[in-house]
């Protein structure tokens, strides 16, 4: 069964980007374009991994990441933030949410698969 | 910077997607900065600048336009600084969002193209971002590189000692010891001790605290940066030590215990496993299902091809419609009430294609709030820009080019329509002017209404003007709504000066001529004192036309039926001969110029005199009128609009084609060139001595 990754971000090009990269390496792939319907993904499917941009409209990364940690089925599954930013507060406040992890934007595909198999490795 | 190693094909289609993406991104962009600029400081504008600089940077970032992803910087620190209310939104730095939106703009289409911004584009405008941010030195650099390049390897193997005890927040945070240690693993050889000695005794067990710990020694050929970077993302969760020790470690010390700490790392991890033993079966049932998905994107090209079928289709169904009541509709009603309703489902797919193309003229109109903010400050005038239908849907190429006309409309409003607050004030008038902008459907058209409460316009000026530029005779006499028609004629500037704002050289020929190419027209309605209303009449598609089949001759032609006022056989007095070789007819005290459609494309063995004939009395988009003498009328239809331009090569007087029911071609009138190509005809017949026709 390959593992299931939700790919949170209103940039349909970053979408299109984790989503390629990632089915390609066997992952299945589901899409939301912000916090709320990433949750709305969530209640109804269980997934290994979730990869969240910060800003998005109608719910943040963040505040996604906290509501995840606050309790239910993903409450403990990693969850990594797709910023710009390297080493700023952002990235910071995303970590103090919960967040497991963090890509760089841009990314190489490479280096968004060994992270991803860094936090949920097959 | 890591340029994504995606192959090229990937690489075009993303960046296909970046642009599009860009191009509604930037439309929000425009819109949300309207709204800044009418309501001031509104935060979830703001917050929706932010994310679109934001999100366009993300994107071009990875296609490694860094100019772009400079400038998108700086932007969006001063957007941050704004909503986090670390600076303030004046006056001056609305105009610094406004010019950067446009300089952030411009670098999206020069990426779009495919061109490199000359290294000092838009210096201006970051300046002054710069100087809005403090003052302070520019915001960290220009691109970033996405992360800190790895040192370069050294050749020589090294030993390291690597000390990590995880605190409980590592594991909140799902991250998981035995995926770092399996990690370090693949640097080099690698020993691994755990350390039970905090670990309590059973009771006292709590499963949200961390008890073990790990002292690895690790052989390898890397840098302690290398090492570090397994632990990146805990190394604030935990204790970690990363020594180099001189002396490679005897391994088979330390192998026994490896097997221990394998066993312990595995058994002991459950309190922190991220996938609670509850939950897991229910997995397999919601695969599959995306739950966020309400749109998707298509190819434009695909679309087209699924008009054009169903276009196809239409015809082919009204021709074997047509087959069928000719031969056998008599015997059989059910097979005709079966074709009625394959006729009425055909009309309705065709709606329902039509449909996918339509899109809300918002997108044109929110970039108005901006040019009107921008001209009013130019021209020093107070004026606030109403307006109402942006939901109106048409059909997506007339939006695009709706952009210019409206652009130019609106400009020549503000600089020219509204007048200055004095005046205003003079005049009664409040000092602040008003622009409608409005957009409505009207049959198979979208009426478009750009309205000013300014002077009107000044037909004194206008006729003088007109007499000035020769288009005009100096004694003609002509009414009001005449005189204010003469702002359409080619090479008529209204503006009596040149103005930095409007003189940009085209004037409203040009609005009209765009609007005509979309198969529209544009009306003036202007009160003097009280202001001047544009009308933009145009069709909802470009695809299908309201039709009138006239035949002449032997010929089939199409008249839209949108510019038809009436019929009528005109009796013989009606019909009176111009000396110089007119026609006109009289209809209701109207003298109205008669045009043979016959004459006007060479077809032979039609009807000559009107009186035998029909006359199609036909409305310009100049408010004029024309009256198309043609055989009969044979009937009204939809057809489905083929372009001479792109299957044949334009023809003057002809607009499209179009397939009849009986699979025969028919011309569609371009029924605004009709006057222009029967004068050419008339004086190629003067030449060659000819007489026009009998009853000339």
């Amino acid at each position: 069964m390959p593992r299931k990754i939700l790919t949170v971000d209103d940039s349909r090009t970053m979408r299109d980007m984790v989503t390629y990269t990632l089915k390609g390496a066997g992952f299945d792939v589901l899409e939301a374009e912000d916090g709320v319907k990433a949750l709305g993904v969530l209640a109804s499917t269980r997934v290994d991994l979730i990869i969240t941009d910060i800003n998005m409209p109608n719910m943040d990364g963040v505040t996604l990441v906290k509501r995840v940690r606050a309790g239910g089925a993903h409450a403990s599954t990693p969850i990594l933030i797709l910023t710009t930013e390297s080493g700023d507060d952002r990235k910071a406040s995303g970590k103090a949410a919960g967040a497991t992890g963090w890509i760089v934007k841009p990314f190489a595909p490479e280096k968004l698969l060994s992270v991803v198999n860094k936090v949920c490795p097959a | 910077m890591s340029t994504p190693t995606f192959g090229s094909d990937e690489l075009a289609q993303f960046r296909r997607t970046f642009f599009e993406e860009c191009t509604e991104l930037l439309a929000d962009l425009e819109e949300r900065l309207g709204a800044l600029v009418a309501f001031s400081s509104d935060v979830e504008s703001l917050n929706a600048i932010f994310r679109a600089v934001h999100s366009v940077k993300a994107g071009a970032g990875a296609f490694g336009y860094t100019v772009l992803v400079g400038f998108a910087h700086r932007f969006e620190a001063l957007l941050d600084r704004l909503r986090d209310g670390k600076a303030e939104l004046d006056e001056r730095t609305l105009a610094a969002l406004v010019a950067a939106a446009d300089v952030f703009s411009a670098l999206v289409d020069l990426a779009r193209q495919g061109e490199v911004p000359a290294d000092d584009f838009g210096a201006d405008v970051a300046e002054e971002l710069g100087a809005l941010l403090d003052g302070a030195a520019p915001t960290a650099s220009v691109a970033r590189p996405a992360e800190a390049a790895p040192e370069a390897a050294k050749p020589a193997e090294k030993s390291y000692r690597i000390l990590f005890r995880p605190n409980a927040e590592l594991f909140r945070h799902a991250n998981e010891p035995l995926y770092l240690i399996r990690e370090m693993k693949t640097l080099g050889e690698l020993t691994v001790d755990c350390d039970l000695s905090r670990l309590p005794p059973f009771d006292a067990f709590n499963i949200d605290d961390s008890y073990l710990g790990w002292t690895m020694t690790l052989r390898a050929v890397c840098t302690p940066a290398a090492i570090a970077e397994v632990f990146e993302f805990v190394d604030d969760e935990c204790v970690l030590t990363i020594e180099e020790i001189a002396a490679a470690v005897e391994p088979d010390e330390a192998s026994p215990v490896v097997a221990v700490a394998a066993t312990v790392a595995t058994t002991v991890a459950p309190p922190s496993d991220p996938q609670p033993s509850g939950s897991k079966p229910s997995e397999s049932k919601a695969a599959g299902k995306t739950g966020s998905i309400s749109s998707i994107r298509v190819d434009l090209y695909r679309v087209d091809r699924l008009v054009n079928m169903v276009g196809e289709l239409v015809i082919a169904q009204a021709m074997l419609a047509q087959q069928f009541t000719e031969s056998h509709s008599h015997d059989d009603p059910t097979a005709l009430q079966g074709f009625e309703h394959l006729a009425g489902l055909t009309r309705e797919l065709q709606e329902c294609v039509m449909a996918i193309r339509m899109q809300p003229v918002k997108s044109v109109f929110s970039r108005m709030p901006r040019l009107v903010r921008d001209v009013g400050h130019k021209t020093g005038k107070d004026v606030r820009l109403e307006m109402a239908g942006e939901q109106t849907e048409v059909d997506k190429t007339v939006v695009e080019e709706l952009a210019d006309p409206l652009t130019h409309m609106i400009r020549n409003a503000v600089d020219h329509g509204i007048e200055d607050a004095a005046e205003r004030l003079a005049a009664g008038k409040p000092a602040e002017g008003v622009i409608r902008l409005s957009a409505q459907h009207a049959g198979s058209n979208i009426l478009i209404h750009v309205e000013d409460d300014g002077a009107g316009l000044d037909r004194d000026r206008l006729f003088a003007k007109a007499v000035e530029k020769g288009i005009v005779p100096a004694g003609a006499k002509l009414t009001g709504e005449e005189i204010d028609e003469l702002i359409f004629a080619p090479g008529f500037s209204t503006a009596a000066a040149v103005t930095d704002v409007s003189g940009r050289g085209v004037g409203m020929d040009v609005v009209r001529r765009n609007v005509q190419a979309l198969g529209g027209r544009v009306q003036v309605m202007s009160t003097p004192g009280k202001g001047t209303r544009f009308t933009l009449v145009i069709p909802l598609t470009l695809a299908v036309l309201d039709g009138m089949v006239v035949a002449v001759g032997w010929e089939k032609y199409i008249l839209p039926l949108t510019s038809i006022v009436e019929s009528f056989r005109p009796g013989r007095g009606q019909i009176r001969v111009i000396p110089g070789g007119g026609e006109v007819v009289s209809i209701r005290g109207e003298f109205v110029r008669l045009i043979h459609l016959a004459r006007v494309f060479g077809v032979t063995e039609a009807v000559a005199d009107p009186c035998q004939g029909l006359v199609v009395l036909i409305e310009l988009a100049n408010g004029g009128k024309l009256g198309v003498v043609v055989d009969e009328l044979i009937g009204q239809q939809q057809v489905v609009i083929k372009s001479l331009q792109d299957n044949y090569d334009p023809v003057p007087g002809i607009s499209g084609a179009t397939i009849l029911g009986n699979g025969r071609v028919a011309l569609i009138v371009d029924i605004e060139e009709l006057t222009r190509l029967y004068d050419r005809n008339a004086r190629i017949a003067d030449a060659l001595r000819q007489p026009i026709a009998a009853n000339a």
